[in-house]
Formats: structure tokens, C-alpha cells, sequence
């Protein structure tokens, strides 16, 4: 597929992948700005402020850009995690120059106030609904465990507290800083014509002012060890997490570390599908591996009843310690490969999942990978390759964070939350 | 059995359909969840391979699945590079008509299928769904895939056998792959696969006469859970598009009327919306949105008032911007093998054909407002069934 790429005098990077048999084209600004750039007073911010992007600009009120986008068809959103806030449309060829016109509007919002004591309130719901899920509060409260300080550790919603203590300029001034093109790259992918693309963002976000956007803390994090008991008693099944370090997302050993974790815990045939679900101890366990801006993550859990939590602890426990030592085998490697290959080739069928592939590797390595590239890469990794992600990264130098109705566990008082 | 297939020449994967007439509304009395049970035993080994051997097999062919039970139909889904869906189309044949249903396997399957109903009680969306639809639909199509706890712990390998032995039978059956394929050798494999599949008795859904009822069930939550349902114009009806254009205007887009007023204007929740669905003799619109309990009764009020609201008048804004949306989805599905692969099996269990490309783009082309009130005076918003979820009640505004 041709790629290419641009940058205008401002700063902002435009990359693209055109592909001319696809039915649509899919548009996304990547802001290099999330949970982990933001200081405690303003906890919160980067998502509630990905919220207020849409309520409107000096050309546009809130309803109008939710009209505008409706007239053209588009599949947009928005999501924010702990390092990107990302903005998208997916729509037919024909419509992408009024998809550029809105996206890069709103990337240059009001903030009105009004706006912003309406959307809080949004905010403070979306607060109340995730913790309803324990699921989800079990994951925040494990990452921030597990980061203590490190700002990786920040929770991208905020706190109740910390959301309703927020002002609209600290909101601007966090704006400010983060949004300057210096600091976003624009990306595009299927059925769109170049020149024709860069002349409209050219157009668009020429006379966006650039700043200096840094990340501070980038440092490696590998967890602060131990066993933590979070007691919630309304709760019905305990979710466990062990988290351990992993290389960040510009090492070479993250295809290993992707590879080994599929291989270690995929939804089926995995180390851990046969040693929890398949006999039932648990209704669910997995591991993954989260590649991050300068400290990655390898994380894996299960959810169960709670008279089953002592004993599972024991066989994952077992079964990183011998992935650890042991490693996997050759089958389980080349299993763990086809089903990459299966996932890489499904994934780039849609222009909108082009479009975060090639802007996700482009953020994080500043390298354009086409499909084959990507499948060459899994294809490359050896054992030779996950023993020394093993020995860089031991999976089974873990944080162990369990959250739900368990009130003690290996002489751990639960802490209630 | 039918065979339907899609060629989709500039993708390089496919995905395999399977829906077999064996949902939960054929689990019998005192049985409830059996069909979740063997939707699990199912996989656990079948024709010449064991259950670490099948699993092993698909996993070597890069093959993705998932089995789920529908009200009505129990759906095999897979999706891998095309140059292996043969192989694996192999493997699905010996699930379907040579699993093993192994006894010792049975004891396990049981415990996850009561972790999932535990698990419901932490997932307070979902669980108002069931609520909603338990009391909504009539029975068998009000049953829940979950099931029954204490049915669930009474199984023995031999009810989970009988259910397949009644259940599983070509006729009925439908097969859809959609992707890079090749039609003949395709057509070829699945006669030899299927072909000397012996029919059987066929089986009918048959609601029993039923009054929905509205309910409160308690449950301490920061939020709380709001959802409704009412009977619209199933799919094949000629209100149908413009059924699904009414839910359009509702939660089409964020510009639609739901999230404009509930949210955007109001700020009452993070998640509202109006959905379609239907079963082949009944369309039903349900509406969603999950409030901190103190908001509750407001968002009740504005969603209520915007669902009634819809009869005073369309704009022809509105319609466009249905339209707009709609064509988009309709084009960008076929950049998806899993969603031409489902379409083109949803099409033929409803219809008995595939509706083409030009058919539905001319049926969303001749939408209009005065089509969509035509629809309401058939399908009034009334007889309302409200079921919440939270730490209070709320009453339905007059």
C-alpha cells in the first residue's frame, strides 16, 4: 500500500495509506496527551476535556458538530487512555473534505463555560457507571497500585472529587499546552487521494500555534511487588490481576512479548485457558501484554467465585513461574503466530483499523509498517526471542492486586473500597 | 441446510456462520440453560479429536470463534485467512454433527455457566436487559441463555445430549461464509460434509399468550438503570424501514433526539440510546439509559417525553441525516467478512432470501417523514413496559 507522509510548518505530522479498493476512509487526530501528563489537581482532565471537543467552536455550536457529522453519515468518537486522546470519523470518500472541516474544528474548541457545567455532570455519571462495574474499578485501582507514583498510574476518569473540583481554565490552560501540533499526528487510510488530503489539513490547521508538549516522567516501571486485597463486599466475583513489567513500545521485544502472551493467556488454548476456565475454577482468565510510551506492562487475570480465589492464585502463580523458567514450546509459539497473522490480516481489512495501526506505530516509533511488515515481524520472533523478553522482563515478578468480596487472603487483610 | 456464500475479492480472510434452531426458547421446563451448557460441551471434542486436540486444530488454522445462544438460534461463528477456512469448515462440520458431549467434561461446563449467571449481578446494564425482556416478551422468547441456577446444577450429560439429538438437524439449519472464496469447491465440500445430513422433525417457536408487566428491582448502585420496551413492526413487515428510521431520529447519531436531550442538553447520563430488534413475528423498540439515582425520575420524564414526542413530526433534516447514516453502514459493511457473513444469514432466517445491495439502498432512499408517521399510527408509543434496576423506583409520567 503507498505510504506517505507530511509535515507542515507548524509541526503537525500528516500520515496516510492510501488504498483505493476500499469503501471508505477513515480520519483520526492522535494527540500525544492523556491521564499520565496530568499534575493531581486536575486529575481527570485529558478525558473530560476529549468530552468538551465536541461542545462546539467559535464556528460551531455543540449540536452543530454532532448535526454536521450526523449529515455526512460519519462512524466518529472519541477515546481517551492513559498517554493518547484520539479523535475519528470513518466515512464514504466523497464526504472526507467536511470530515476534515469538522475534525479540525473541534480540535480548536470554545470551552464554554455553560458547556462545561452541563458536561461535568456527563462526566460524573460516566464515574457512576464504571463503578458499578467492578471489572473496570478493579483495573484502576490495580494500575494504580502497581504505578505507585509513576504517572502511568493515573486513572484516565478521574475521581468524583477531583472531576467536580475542576475549573474551565485549568481545563484551557491543559488545552493549551497539550494541543499544540507539535504535539498530534493526523492519519488517514483507505480510499482518499493525497495531495488533495494535505492541501485540506493544510488548510485547516496551518495557523494552529505550536508550544512544547513534553512528557516528563518516561522512566521503567516494573511494579512495587506484593499482594494487595481490595474488599468490596457488594461485589459478586473477585478479580485478581498480576501485573509485571515489559518493554515499552519502541523496543523490538514487544512482538515476543505480544507473542508470549497470547501463547500464555488468549481466550482459548492458552496456558491459562486450560489451567482455569476449561476446568472451571474461573469464569474467565487472560493475559495480555500493553505496549506504553517508555514502560510497557504485561498483565494477566481471571475473574471467579470467591471460595475459588486462594486456590487459582496458586495455579497462575505456578503457571508463570514455569513460563518463566521453562518458557514455551515451539507448537505453542507457532499456534500463538497463526492466530497473530489470523488477527493482523482481519484487522487492516477496514480502512479505520489501517488508520490506528499506522498512526499508533507512527507515534511510538516514528516507523511506517504496512501489513506484511507487521506479519513479517510476528512471523521473525523465536524462542531465542521470548527468553530474552523473559529474562529482560520476568513475567513472574508480578504485583498481584485482588479486588471483590474476599475479605482476607494469604494473611492479607482486605483494605475496604 | 442452506449454503450461502459472498465473495469479497479484495479481502484476504473469510467467516464462517453457522445458526442452528437450538436457542434458549427450545430449553425445556426444569432445563433452563441447557442450551448455554452444550453451546460449551459442544467444543469439547468432536469427531476424530479430543477437546485439547479441536481446540489445538483451530488454533493452528489462526481460526478466532465463538459460540452464543440466541433466543431462537445457537450461533458458530469463526473467522481466519481464507486460505484456511476449508480446513477449518472441517473441524465445524465434525462440532456440529460428531461432537463427543463428554461426561467428564460436564461438571466443569456446569460451573462456568453459574459463574455467568453470578456474574450478571455485577453487570447492572445487562442485567436490567434480561429483567426487561423476562417480563416483556412472552414465553419461549422471554427465556434467558443464562438459564436457571438450581436447573443448571440438575443436568446430567444425557439431558445435554437429548437437547442436541432433538435440536440439531439440517433443516433449519443455515450456513453463511462470507470472504476471499472459491463458490465451487466451496459448494463441493459442504455436500460432502452435510450432504448425507439426516433430516428431522422440525420444531417451531409458539408464544404462549402474555401481558407485559413493568417491574423496580432493587439493587444498591451508584446508578440506576432504566429500560423500556414496545412492539414495533418486525423485519419483512412493510413498516419495517421505517420502523428502524423512528429509532434513527431517537439514536440514530449524537445529533439524534435522545442523546441531545438527555445528554447533551441536560446532562443526565453517559449512556442513552434506542435499539431495534425483532423476532420473525414481532419487532419491539427498546429504549436504555443508566442516571445516578437522583436524576433517575428526570431521565425517565425526558426519555418518555421524547419517545411520544416522535408522532408530532419528523423534520426533513432529520430523515437525511437517517439516511446518511444508514447507506454509510449499508457500504461500510461490506468492508467486514463477520458482518456480510451475519447479514446475509440474518437475511435468509427472517426472509428466506438475501436482500441485495440496490434493494436496501431503495428502501432507505424512499424514507420519509410522513413514512414514519404512517408507521406510529400503526405502532403507537403506548402500553409502555418500564423495568428499572437501582436503589429506587421511579413512576412512568402520564
Amino acid at each position: 500500500m503507498p505510504f506517505h507522509t507530511h509535515t507542515l510548518p507548524n509541526g503537525l505530522q500528516l500520515i496516510g495509506e492510501t488504498s483505493p479498493s476500499a469503501r471508505s476512509a477513515a480520519l483520526g487526530f492522535f494527540v500525544r496527551t492523556g491521564s499520565r501528563d496530568e499534575t493531581p489537581d486536575v486529575a481527570g482532565v485529558s478525558h473530560f476535556l476529549e468530552h468538551m471537543m465536541f461542545k462546539g467552536t467559535p464556528r460551531r455550536t455543540a449540536l452543530d458538530v454532532n448535526l454536521d457529522f450526523d449529515r455526512i453519515g460519519a462512524s466518529y468518537n472519541a477515546y481517551t487512555s492513559e498517554e493518547n486522546t484520539v479523535y475519528y470519523a470513518a466515512v464514504l470518500p466523497e464526504y472526507l473534505p467536511r470530515a476534515v472541516d469538522i475534525l479540525a474544528d473541534i480540535l480548536r474548541p470554545s470551552l464554554r463555560t455553560e458547556d462545561f457545567d452541563t458536561e461535568k455532570q456527563v462526566i460524573l455519571e460516566e464515574i457512576g457507571m464504571y463503578e458499578d462495574q467492578p471489572g473496570w474499578a478493579a483495573g484502576d485501582h490495580a494500575r494504580r497500585i502497581y504505578y505507585a507514583g509513576h504517572p502511568l498510574g493515573n486513572s484516565v476518569l478521574g475521581s468524583k472529587e477531583s472531576v467536580t473540583a475542576l475549573a474551565r481554565d485549568q481545563m484551557h490552560a491543559y488545552f493549551a499546552r497539550r494541543y499544540s501540533p507539535t504535539n498530534i499526528v493526523v492519519s488517514a487510510a483507505g480510499n482518499f487521494e493525497w495531495d488533495g488530503f494535505v492541501q485540506l489539513i493544510a488548510a485547516a490547521c496551518s495557523k494552529w500555534e505550536p508550544g512544547e508538549a513534553g512528557r516528563t516522567n518516561r522512566t521503567e516501571w516494573g511494579g512495587v511487588g506484593g499482594l494487595h486485597v481490595l474488599t468490596r463486599e457488594k461485589v459478586q466475583q473477585e478479580h485478581v490481576m498480576f501485573m509485571a513489567g515489559g518493554p515499552p513500545a519502541d523496543s523490538p521485544l514487544r512482538y515476543a512479548a505480544d507473542t508470549l502472551a497470547l501463547a500464555v493467556g488468549d481466550d482459548s488454548g492458552s496456558r491459562l485457558y486450560w489451567a482455569l476456565v476449561d476446568p472451571g475454577l474461573a469464569e474467565s482468565a487472560d493475559c495480555s501484554y500493553h505496549e506504553n510510551d517508555g514502560s510497557g506492562c504485561a498483565y494477566a487475570s481471571y475473574s471467579c467465585e470467591p471460595d475459588q480465589v486462594a486456590g487459582n492464585l496458586e495455579i497462575v502463580r505456578k503457571v508463570l513461574a514455569d513460563v518463566q523458567r521453562g518458557s514455551i514450546t515451539e507448537d505453542e509459539l507457532r499456534q500463538a503466530k497463526s492466530k497473530i497473522a489470523s488477527r493482523v490480516v482481519r484487522g487492516s481489512e477496514r480502512p479505520m483499523g489501517r488508520m490506528q495501526a499506522i498512526a499508533s506505530a507512527w507515534t511510538y516509533t516514528g516507523e511506517y509498517r504496512d501489513v506484511d511488515t507487521e506479519l513479517a515481524n510476528f512471523d521473525a520472533v523465536t524462542l531465542a526471542d521470548v527468553r530474552a523478553y523473559l529474562d529482560r522482563y520476568p513475567i513472574d515478578k508480578t504485583t498481584v492486586i485482588a479486588f471483590g468480596p474476599v475479605a482476607k487472603l494469604e494473611g492479607v487483610e482486605g483494605k475496604v473500597v | 441446510m442452506v449454503l450461502l456464500a459472498e465473495r469479497m475479492e479484495h479481502v484476504r480472510s473469510a467467516a464462517i456462520n453457522f445458526l442452528v434452531p437450538a436457542g434458549a426458547a427450545f430449553d425445556p421446563p426444569g432445563k433452563l440453560g441447557v442450551a448455554t451448557v452444550l453451546a460449551d460441551l459442544i467444543t469439547r471434542g468432536a469427531g476424530d479429536r479430543d477437546s485439547r486436540q479441536l481446540s489445538l486444530a483451530l488454533d493452528n488454522l489462526g481460526v478466532d470463534r465463538d459460540e452464543s445462544v440466541g433466543a431462537v438460534n445457537m450461533r458458530f461463528w469463526g473467522s481466519t485467512l481464507s486460505r484456511n477456512a476449508p480446513a477449518a469448515l472441517d473441524i465445524f462440520a465434525d462440532v456440529i454433527r460428531r461432537p463427543h458431549l463428554p461426561e467428564d467434561e460436564l461438571e466443569p461446563v456446569q460451573a462456568l455457566a453459574l459463574q455467568d449467571i453470578q456474574s450478571l449481578e455485577d453487570a447492572p446494564q445487562q442485567k436490567v436487559m434480561v429483567e426487561l425482556r423476562r417480563r416483556y416478551y412472552p414465553s419461549p422468547l422471554s427465556k434467558d441463555r443464562r438459564g436457571r441456577a438450581e436447573d443448571i446444577e440438575g443436568l446430567s450429560a444425557d439431558d445435554v445430549r437429548r437437547q442436541y439429538r432433538r435440536l440439531f438437524r439440517p433443516n433449519g439449519a443455515i450456513l453463511s461464509v462470507a470472504g476471499n472464496i472459491d463458490w465451487d469447491r466451496l459448494k463441493a465440500q459442504v455436500e460432502r460434509l452435510f450432504g448425507d445430513w439426516p433430516t428431522g422433525e422440525a420444531v417451531e417457536v409458539v408464544p404462549a399468550p402474555h401481558t407485559p408487566a413493568s417491574a423496580h428491582v432493587h439493587k444498591d448502585t451508584e446508578q440506576t438503570q432504566v429500560s423500556l420496551a414496545f412492539p414495533s413492526a418486525p423485519i419483512g413487515h412493510p413498516d419495517y424501514y421505517a420502523a428502524r428510521a423512528g429509532v434513527g431520529v431517537l439514536s440514530g447519531g449524537m445529533s439524534s433526539r435522545l442523546f441531545t436531550e438527555v445528554r447533551e442538553k441536560r446532562g443526565l447520563c453517559y449512556s442513552v440510546y434506542a435499539f431495534h430488534e425483532t423476532f420473525k413475528d414481532r419487532g419491539t423498540l427498546i429504549a436504555y439509559a443508566g442516571t445516578r439515582a437522583k436524576r433517575a425520575q428526570e431521565t425517565l420524564d425526558v426519555t418518555v417525553g421524547e419517545l411520544r414526542r416522535l408522532k408530532d413530526g419528523v423534520t426533513d433534516d432529520e430523515i437525511d441525516r437517517v439516511k446518511a447514516g444508514l447507506k454509510s453502514s449499508l457500504i461500510m459493511q461490506e468492508e467486514s467478512t463477520s458482518a456480510r457473513a451475519g447479514a446475509i444469514a440474518t437475511d435468509w432466517y427472517y426472509l428466506g432470501r438475501v436482500r441485495s445491495f440496490d434493494e436496501i439502498q431503495a428502501a432507505i432512499d424512499a424514507l420519509t417523514p410522513a413514512g414514519i408517521l404512517g408507521y406510529l399510527d400503526r405502532y403507537p408509543v403506548r402500553d409502555l413496559t418500564l423495568v428499572t434496576l437501582g436503589p429506587e423506583p421511579l413512576t412512568m409520567p402520564e
